[in-house]
């Protein structure tokens, strides 16, 4: 089942390049793209049956396939989906036939290949959600960067092959630390059980000793951290952000960065639940900064992409937050708001696509007053914005929340200083809003623009029905997400220490007679400051719903 | 008869040079002759003759024991060859190298090859090293009227010759440590004999002397400066041919004489090629950044992935040096693969080597441009290829044995190597197309690039089998 989801985009990718005959032909175009839309749908719907077929009550892997692949070392073909990537392989499905059909007009030059590298993106994306063993996660999380890479290279605006070039290295220098760390934590179980594995299920068994654990943490954490990425790592994402192709900004932003926030939450805290809670609050630091810092960037920005982009570290950072706080609450509003921020944010920059092929520019000041001229594009251009500002009764509402709160519990000073993020995401959004669509229309070229065609209703219809279906019925979304999130954290904190190992007391260390070792000494301060604060948590529980409740009638 | 058992696969690549010879001489002027014919029956020929060798563990004369060590690099030097051969024909002719000369050199120096990965005694390792060098001499400079390549050759001659001395100064050495023996069985034995205390002198130099002949031989820093200029001035066949052959032939010698005769030592030799290892590393990546013509580029890589062989080395342990067998044939497969099309797309007038001259390749021949890619990514180490997995299970040899820092030594390098590789992938499908006329390819030559990417992928998804080879083979002898 999950292998048939996860290589079929490839193999339509294959069946895409044979039936687009020889080099460049236009006259196959309308096939190329209607197959390939059609494999992407097929895939999407393959993806909803798995959420059908879905045990919203089990908190395991289900639909595992398991086979061994490489036995000399271990490794295994492993595949399995719970609670926490179930949602992400559905947002992959539904994504890819959004940016094929985002690029119908824009993209004219070798479609073939281009659908291709589009599927096989897709393909390596479902692959690293639904991955359980290491080495194979790997395999597929290194597999990403090359579609990405030719979709931004050869697809891409003026300076694509320089974003190209730093998207890739970034990220890869990130990566093979990890791989590193990934051969270590491997050998780390051989040395305790005789064979190495690269099951994620097995690896949870193993007890790293601290200095160990600290490493391939970092490691581990630097990988995901340039992926989502958090300030001060971002630097790439503006420039791929600008460069690449609608598509593949929808991809990107859509699916991609959360590939971060998802393996922070999947392998590095729950593998190195010590080093986790030490490095936790430093992680949530550098969010929360990385919030506000995204805010006011994106504020100043004339490029509307860029601004887009920007708002993606900004919001990317609630994200992290929540996961930082690793509690239920925290946790599951991250996960809501990776799903979250893939619909709006995907929304966005096709709307910004549409933009562009419009007028051949992304500027927001040759923009005004388009209201006029467009009105139903202004029309879901505003929903998808009120989506992305989190207004109540869209998406982004109750994933922030979930986190502000979750967050609170944890650390109000950070919560309090993350949530002025709420408001300043409402500013530049609202005023990128305001100048490009309000007013009256003071650039001539905008005259006589066409309004939606049917192709971009058919865009725009599912994104802005997720949104707001997201936001009425959330339940049906956290629901199944609920168990697996619970044994996560189960594993993060319940891993404290019994025996003479090094302890790392933090975060989520309340109510727990955590075993003292001299290493953990030089922690202790910083733990006995959460812990009163945690046991008074519940009532001010109410306060931050208050406050986060009013910094959205302010909007 | 016994006796001759394990040489049949090199006497099955001579006879084939022989006749590579015999039909250069009673070959007419201006008669095009199918020369690579014989090369290809004689390496496939070999290739049969070492399956069926598989687990005899034959001797002959007490210097050639071709257990499955020496087998397996037997059979990837026949992959390497036989891909040469089927690129050859094209090249041979378009760029007016004197055919038989070429195909009897480079089957002379595959003999020597194979030679030296099954020699069990240091001077039989010697006369192998000669037999290939001074093939690989004569074929860096056989189009006589290129200066470059008439200077490579000098260079590579002179550097050689000189590494060739320091190595026989090396065995004289060793002969004095085992008392009167060069076999290394002999030598293995009389240094674990005193293995208690401080080694002699004598040993101490012998290593040291033996590894720089080795060093040279596989170019790695600080006895690499010949690479970059007999690559580049070797006809391109030749270059895919010595970068993936020699490299090959030094390291089987290089593994079965550090990691079993001069095992007892590892403590002192360890520190020393692990700092080497890092040099050729760093140097190779660093170095081949600012590289504008891609032979040089592809010198300095190769430099570099000797660096990541080397880590298997100096991890000596069982999956190190399996992981240097899976790396000599993953690397051989890919690096001919992307020389060849170098090779292939060159003309006697243009060498097509230069970075620029891959602009827009893409449009014109999305093929090769393709494979290419596939080739590229793979020697910068990206999954799902051949060379993901040899990293990969280079990595894990030195992470099993602690040496971390080296680890990450490796996989930062990569990464920059990967910046190299793709500026070539940046200059075939993101510029416009240079104005080159590129020649029309044979049948024969793009079924050898399609077996080169078959490989790849199958190294790259499936390499159990492989990987169980090279672990079964490198335990009958150590």
């Amino acid at each position: 089942m999950l292998s048939v989801i996860v290589f079929l985009p490839l193999a339509g990718a294959l069946l895409v390049l044979a039936a687009g005959g020889r080099g460049d032909r236009h006259d196959r175009e309308p096939l190329v793209r209607g197959l390939s839309l059609a494999v992407s749908l097929v895939t999407f719907a393959a993806t909803l049956y798995l959420w059908w077929r879905f045990d919203p009550a089990s908190a395991d892997y289900q639909f595992v396939e398991q086979r061994a692949w490489l036995p000399a070392f271990g490794i295994q073909y492993l595949l399995g989906v719970d609670g926490i990537s179930l949602f992400l392989v559905v947002l992959t499905g539904f994504l890819t036939p959004l940016a094929l059909l985002s690029s119908w007009a824009a993209v004219h030059k070798s479609v073939k290949v281009f659908c291709f590298f589009l599927l096989a993106l897709e393909t390596a994306l479902l692959g690293v959600f639904v991955a359980i063993d290491l080495f194979l996660f790997y395999l597929f999380w290194d597999a990403v960067l090359i579609p990405m890479y030719f979709l931004i290279g050869i697809w891409g605006y003026e300076r694509r092959i320089y974003a190209a070039v730093k998207f890739i290295l970034y990220t890869m220098a990130g990566s093979v630390l990890m791989l590193i760390a990934i051969i270590g934590l491997a050998w780390a179980y051989s040395a305790a059980n005789g064979a190495p594995s690269f099951d994620l299920r097995e690896l949870h068994t193993v007890t790293l000793p601290w200095a160990m654990q600290k490493w391939f943490f970092l490691a581990f954490a630097l990988a995901f951290l340039i992926k989502v990425p958090l300030f001060p790592f971002h630097t790439w994402l503006p420039d791929a952000h600008v460069e690449a192709p609608t598509a593949g900004s929808v991809i990107l932003a859509g699916v991609m960065l959360k590939m971060g926030t998802y393996g922070l939450l999947r392998f590095a805290f729950p593998l190195f639940p010590d080093a986790a809670h030490v490095f936790a609050p430093w992680i949530a630091l550098l969010a929360v900064i990385g919030i506000i810092y995204g805010a006011l960037v994106a504020m100043v920005q004339p490029d509307l992409k860029k601004l887009v982009a920007y708002s993606s570290v900004s919001h990317l950072g609630f994200v992290v937050l929540g996961l930082c706080a690793v509690n239920v609450q925290g946790v599951q509003g991250a996960v809501y708001q990776m799903v979250n921020h893939g619909v709006s944010t995907g929304a966005l920059f096709m709307i910004v696509g549409m933009l562009s092929d419009r007028r051949h520019t992304r500027l927001i000041s040759e923009f005004g007053g388009l209201k006029a001229v467009m009105p139903r594009l202004v029309a879901a251009f505003l929903l998808i914005t009120l989506s992305s500002i989190a207004l109540p009764g869209t998406n982004g509402f109750v994933g922030e929340f979930l986190i502000l709160i979750g967050a609170f519990r944890w650390d109000p000073r950070l919560t309090a200083c993350a949530a002025t993020g709420v408001i300043l995401s409402a500013v530049y959004m609202l005023w990128m809003f305001q100048r490009v669509n309000y007013g009256r229309v003071t650039n001539e070229k905008n005259r006589g623009l066409p309004d939606l065609n049917a192709r971009e209703w058919g865009m725009m219809i599912p994104s802005a029905a997720v949104a707001i279906f997201m936001g009425v019925a959330p339940a049906l979304f956290l629901r199944p997400m609920e168990p697996s999130i619970v044994r996560t954290i189960a594993r993060i904190e319940g891993r404290m220490p019994a025996t003479a190992r090094a302890s790392q007391p933090g975060l989520g260390a309340r109510g727990r007679p955590a075993s003292r070792e001299p290493r953990a000494t030089s922690d202790e301060p910083r733990a006995t400051s959460h812990e009163p604060r945690a046991a008074t948590s519940e009532p001010r529980a109410t306060s931050c719903e208050r406050r986060a409740a009013a910094s959205d009638k302010k909007i | 008869m016994t006796d001759y058992a394990a040489i049949i696969p090199i006497v099955i690549v001579v006879l084939s040079a022989v006749a590579a010879m015999l039909a250069e001489a009673i070959r007419l002027p201006g008669e095009r002759m199918p020369i690579y014919g014989f090369g290809l029956i004689g390496l496939v020929g070999a290739a049969v003759a070492s399956l069926f060798l598989w687990n005899t563990d034959a001797h002959s004369f007490f210097v050639i024991r071709s257990d499955n060590f020496a087998l397996f690099i037997n059979l990837v030097l026949c992959v390497i060859g036989i891909l040469t051969m089927m690129f050859s024909n094209d090249v041979v002719e378009r760029e007016h190298i004197p055919a038989g000369e070429y195909y009897a050199l480079t089957l002379f120096a595959i003999s020597g090859m194979m030679m030296m990965a099954a020699a069990t005694d240091l001077l039989v390792i010697f006369i192998a090293l000669e037999i290939l060098s001074l093939a690989v001499y004569v074929l860096t400079g056989i189009r006589r009227e290129s200066p470059a390549g008439s200077e490579g050759a000098f260079k590579y001659f002179l550097l050689g010759a000189f590494s060739s001395a320091f190595f026989l100064y090396g065995i004289a050495f060793a002969f004095a440590v085992s008392n009167g023996s060069t076999r290394i069985e002999d030598i293995g034995r009389a240094l674990s004999a005193q293995a208690t205390g401080a080694p002699p002198m004598l040993a101490l130099l012998a290593v040291g002397l033996l590894a720089v002949g080795f060093a040279f031989k596989i170019s790695a820093v600080p006895f690499h400066m010949w690479t970059p200029d007999a690559y580049e001035g070797a006809p391109t066949i030749v270059t895919a041919f010595m970068s993936t052959g020699v490299k090959a032939a030094a390291f089987a010698a290089f593994v079965r004489v550090f990691l079993s005769a001069l095992e007892p030592l590892q403590v002192h030799w360890i520190p020393i090629l692990a700092v080497v290892a890092a040099a050729t590393m760093i140097l190779g990546t660093v170095v081949g950044v600012v590289q504008s013509n891609i032979k040089r580029m592809l010198a300095y890589s190769s430099i570099a992935h000797a660096g990541y062989m080397l880590l298997g080395i100096v991890s000596a342990n069982s999956a190190g040096k399996a992981a240097i067998l899976f790396y000599l044939l993953s690397y051989a497969v890919t690096n001919i693969g992307a020389l060849g099309i170098v090779a292939l797309l060159g003309t006697a007038k243009h060498q097509h080597d230069e970075l620029r001259d891959f602009s827009g390749l893409w449009r014109t021949r999305p093929g090769l441009a393709g494979l290419m890619t596939i080739f590229l990514l793979s020697l910068g180490g990206i999954p799902p290829t051949a060379g993901f997995i040899g990293k990969w299970y280079i990595f894990t040899a030195a992470v099993q044995e602690g040496h971390y820092a080296l680890a990450i030594i490796g996989v930062l390098t990569s990464v920059i190597s990967v910046f190299f590789y793709l500026r070539i992938v940046v200059m075939m499908y993101m510029t416009e197309g240079a104005d080159v006329v590129r020649p029309r390819i044979s049948r024969m030559a793009m079924t050898g690039l399609g077996l080169a990417t078959v490989a790849t992928f199958y190294l790259g998804v499936l390499p159990t089998r492989v990987l169980d080879v090279a672990l079964d083979s490198i335990s009958t002898i150590f």
